[in-house]
């Protein structure tokens, strides 16, 4: 197994090339517009940019929001050692699908004006902003770890004392703009192949976040356990890839309520890409929920990682067939993307594992006992019920 | 009232005077290499299109409740109370999402510009509001393109079927695809013969994306009690299991 952290050489060098394609795809972009850098047309006029940058960052950092509700709204602290990477993974997340819609925009000198220039009938408008406020959220959900490094105990109590509302907030615009998300494409109904085009598309869409915010959490906890050569939490992960399984099939059997109830399962006997593309995205869903039904799986690091592996390319598999190739045959074209697009992507994302691994290596994210900034801090974990709550009054 | 335009493509002689009284109005320019492109695009706001014997004139639909004006994150797209579909260049800030909601793929984009437009027609909006025709119907020497009121242009084009039944398709094209178009078309075949979309949703298309934008007001309330509550029976459970000394 090769590390994707290590000091492997190849590693660097290919990170390395691959950054060096992401400039000059840049110096493209900067010179020659979208037209000199993008296979974009006027049939065409969103690609990878949106489809994976900004779709599925948003979505791969839904971890974010899962694990701040399970752990300090639902109060089971038992997942608290998992918390602080999921929301570091979810402030970078959205930082850099700022990055990307700062590539993909025609105008980003613009990027502010949905804050000042409003229409409430916009989706986009909707997830402008909410993507802003919640990073603005994650940026404070992150600053008790700065705070916590250089012992700054007075805006480390500050920013304690309005942490529960903060994160009801954050858990709130989430629910928003990961569904809204899908609700962008409810307007292309005579475009979106029908076996995508729902109208509970945005239902879909939030129930998939939060199913691939823990397959990246169980991810980055695998990868982040062979990096820094910590023991990897494996009954915690066990159990939550239990959760996982449960969500999968909420997910994957309402997906067959759907396309039934729309009659749409006669597509799949027609022979052609789309149909392909769905089998594939539905089994990289199913085979995984399948597995982690199994004690055996879920134990064993390789196939928890695995599954996790499978889940979270279900989910971009999904959110490219939304944003790209279910679009294709609407549009009447083919839109396959530049080479300049995917150097930009995939600096972005090595750019996003390589911050993070700085952050992780030089603040506490990592650090598992731990004086962490929680409403419930001073809390045991429980799950378990209590007597008649009178006189002690929540804050 | 408001304005609407009346294509009849049974009367179109293809002569794309409206081409290029459309490209003057637009000050772009116009010669006989985009004279042959037949589609629109952003230096080519109308384009005349052959269909085997028939012509087909493209423009913006200029729609009643268009999709694109709906989906503008800035409002840069306003559907005016004259009829047509305008846009501010100085709000736009390229996300096109305009150009992704269009069921008739009309608005097009600057690709190759450092800071690019998106471009469509706005059924002349400054001549409109002056009381003067659009440059593509004044320009049309046959009468093929015809200017005026919607519901005179509607009469107009019900008429034409009803006194000629053998040289119409038996239907008007934009009174009800997306919800109502100020652009109508008569044709002599089926309208996907001449390169319409006749897969075009007949209701409004913002009204697909604002039957879930009208829900967040209820979600924001109902979570905050939601996930309020929830937080507060969870966390006193814990206080209390803290007294009790059961951790």
């Amino acid at each position: 197994m090769i590390r994707l952290f290590g000091k492997i050489t190849v590693w660097r060098a290919i990170f390395a090339a691959i950054l060096l394609s992401g400039l000059y795809a840049t110096y493209l972009r900067v010179m020659y517009g979208l037209g000199g850098s993008t296979n974009l047309s006027d049939k065409f006029p969103w690609g990878i940019w949106i489809g994976f940058d900004v779709m599925c960052g948003v979505g791969l950092a839904a971890g974010g929001f899962t694990l701040v509700a399970i752990v300090h709204i639902f109060n089971i602290e038992r997942y608290k050692p998992v918390l602080r990477p999921a929301v570091l993974t979810a402030f970078l997340g959205y930082v850099l699908v700022v990055v990307g819609l700062i590539y993909d925009l025609g105008r980003p000198d613009r990027l502010w004006h949905p804050l000042v220039m409003w229409n409430p009938h916009s989706v986009m408008f909707e997830v402008a902003w909410c993507v802003t406020l919640y990073t603005t959220v994650l940026f404070l959900e992150f600053l008790p770890i700065v705070f916590e490094k250089f012992g700054w105990h007075k805006p480390l109590e500050w920013i304690h004392r309005i942490s529960v509302p903060l994160m009801i907030l954050g858990v709130l615009l989430s629910t928003l703009h990961q569904s809204s998300l899908g609700s962008l494409f409810l307007i292309v109904p005579s475009k979106l192949y029908p076996l995508w085009y729902t109208p509970i598309l945005p239902l879909l869409f939030y129930i998939s976040a939060i199913a691939v915010g823990l397959a990246m959490t169980i991810f980055e906890s695998w990868h982040s356990s062979r990096a820094f050569g910590r023991a990897l939490e494996l009954p915690l992960l066990a159990s939550m890839a239990r959760v996982l399984a449960v969500i999968l099939s909420v997910y994957l059997w309402i997906r067959f309520l759907d396309l039934s109830h729309r009659h749409a399962f006669g597509l799949l006997t027609q022979n052609r890409i789309e149909t392909w593309l769905f089998l594939l995205e539905i089994a990289l869903m199913a085979v995984p929920m399948v597995l982690l039904y199994q004690p055996g799986v879920r134990m064993r690091p390789g196939a928890l990682y695995a599954c996790a592996v499978m889940v979270v390319f279900g989910f971009i598999t999904n959110r490219l067939n939304v944003g790209t190739a279910g679009l294709e045959a609407g549009a009447g074209t083919h839109y396959l993307p530049k080479w300049s697009e995917i150097a930009v992507t995939l600096s972005i994302v090595a750019a996003g594992f390589a911050i993070f691994r700085a952050i992780a290596q030089y603040f506490p994210v990592f650090e598992e006992e731990h004086h962490e900034p929680a409403p419930a801090e001073a809390v045991g974990a429980t799950e378990e019920t209590s007597r008649a709550d009178r006189e002690v009054c929540p804050t | 009232m408001s304005k609407a335009i009346l294509y009849d493509s049974t009367l179109c002689i293809g002569c794309k005077a409206c081409e290029g009284a459309c490209a003057e109005r637009w000050g772009i320019p116009y010669n006989d290499k985009i004279a042959s492109e037949e589609h629109i695009s952003a230096h080519k706001l109308t384009a005349v299109e052959t269909h085997g014997e028939h012509f087909s004139r493209r423009l913006c639909m200029n729609c009643q409740q268009p999709a694109c004006a709906s989906v503008c994150p800035v409002g840069a797209l306003q559907k005016t109370s004259l009829g047509p579909v305008v846009y501010d260049a100085e709000k736009c800030m390229g996300c096109r999402y305009c150009m992704q909601a269009c069921p008739f793929q009309v608005p097009s984009y600057e690709w190759d510009k450092r800071l690019p437009k998106m471009r469509k027609c706005n059924m002349c909006y400054e001549r409109q509001s002056q009381g003067k025709p659009t440059a593509c119907t004044e320009a049309c020497p046959v009468g093929a393109t015809i200017g005026g009121e919607r519901d005179d242009l509607i009469a107009e084009a019900r008429k034409r079927l009803a006194e000629k039944p053998g040289s119409y398709y038996q239907k008007i094209y934009g009174i009800q695809e997306a919800g109502g178009t100020s652009v109508f078309y008569l044709s002599a075949v089926p309208f996907e013969q001449i390169g319409l979309r006749t897969n075009v949703p007949m209701e409004p298309l913002p009204d697909t994306t604002w039957r879930v934008l009208e829900l967040v007001p209820d979600v924001v309330s109902t979570g905050t009690v939601l996930l309020g509550g929830i937080w507060w029976i969870t966390n006193r459970r814990a206080e209390v299991a803290k007294k009790e000394g059961r951790r």
